[in-house]
């Protein structure tokens, strides 16, 4: 079984602009998913520093025992992360999706305040079906 | 999770292998560098293959390494989608408290974690395209054990090398670190 948990927006600077949960037992209140998300833009910037070689990118995947993380970030420094089931598959494709509807139905809104928190309903809407469609496709219901 | 195994001291026949296809016999543009950690964050073995690019010095760079896997910690247990009720982030977790991440990946390396029950953490950087090290991290541990933890002369919580002392003594910490190192290394070539 491979479902999507939650999935986070964080603006370049670290601050979260988008979160949705969809179903787990973690869900958050504002006040922890905003720690959490800054947390995650923090260390991300870390481990690139750590990094042995260079050219480095930022942690893409990270596996735990009851969830995986995937984080995609596009060029301009904004960061999408999904936490899914251990062992879900095409998360990557999925990311590149949002990333697409992101910019279609958020940046292209001319009512959009740069780095601010998300509030399209487009945005919403497309993005619960493309998550629909993701599970049909990997669930069969 | 079987920590100790209960075999004799020179026994590393049942070492876990490299994931099938990862093992490439030559690290190429990817590093291998292992870090080994106790509790109060004591840097105990910092051993590296090959690494290219060394950004800060290496007091820095481990204080660095631990402060990373212990905000991840705290992050995974806080992140963890499965317990209703977890802790504040921020609160020092006890080792085996709350969910606890095993790998990240970036475009560049694999970072595979393990914390045994005495807080004893140990990191293993490969390269990304590299499987699961869990298996690898435990026998890792265990040679650790063996060698370094029954050694009599080893004071723990300090740094795996040999230090001036006495005559005696210098040779039997001698002993020790070549012994544990010759047999990581050994281990460890296999994976890369």
């Amino acid at each position: 079984m491979a479902a999507i948990y939650s999935l986070f927006i964080i603006n370049k600077s670290g601050g979260l602009i988008f979160y949705k949960d969809y179903g787990s037992a973690g869900r958050m209140d504002t006040n922890d998913s905003l720690r959490l998300a800054s947390l995650w833009h923090s260390m991300h910037a870390i481990s690139q520093q750590l990094s042995p070689t260079t050219g480095c990118s930022g942690i893409e995947l990270l596996q735990a025992d009851t969830f995986d993380l995937h984080c995609f970030q596009s060029l301009t420094g904004t960061k999408f992360f999904v936490v899914c089931e251990p062992g879900t598959l095409h998360m990557e494709a999925l990311l590149k999706v949002i990333y697409e509807l992101y910019t279609d139905y958020v940046l292209k809104n001319p009512f959009y305040e740069m780095e601010m928190p998300i509030r399209c309903e487009l945005f919403d809407l497309n993005l619960s079906q493309a998550i629909q469609k993701d599970r049909v496709a990997l669930l069969g219901r | 999770m079987q920590f100790f195994s209960g075999s004799s001291v020179v026994d590393v026949s049942l070492s876990p292998t490299a994931p099938p296809g990862t093992a490439t016999g030559h690290a190429g543009n990817n590093a291998n560098v292992l870090y080994i950690f106790n509790r109060n964050g004591v840097c105990l073995l910092y051993r590296e293959w090959h690494r290219l690019l060394r950004t800060l010095d290496a007091s820095q760079d481990q204080k660095l390494m631990f402060g990373l896997l212990f905000s991840l910690r705290s992050f995974t247990a806080k992140m963890d989608p499965v317990s209703a009720d977890k802790g504040n982030l921020g609160v020092p977790l006890l080792p085996g408290q709350g969910c606890s991440f095993y790998s990240f990946r970036t475009n560049t390396y694999k970072l595979s974690f393990m914390e045994s029950p005495s807080g004893i953490k140990l990191i293993l950087i490969t390269h990304p395209k590299t499987g699961d090290h869990r298996e690898s991290l435990k026998h890792i541990y265990n040679l650790y054990v063996e060698y370094v933890v029954k050694n009599p002369l080893y004071v723990t919580g300090t740094p795996i090398k040999y230090a001036s002392a006495h005559v005696c003594n210098v040779y039997f910490l001698y002993l020790l670190s070549e012994l544990f190192t010759t047999n990581l290394d050994q281990y460890v070539k296999t994976l890369i």
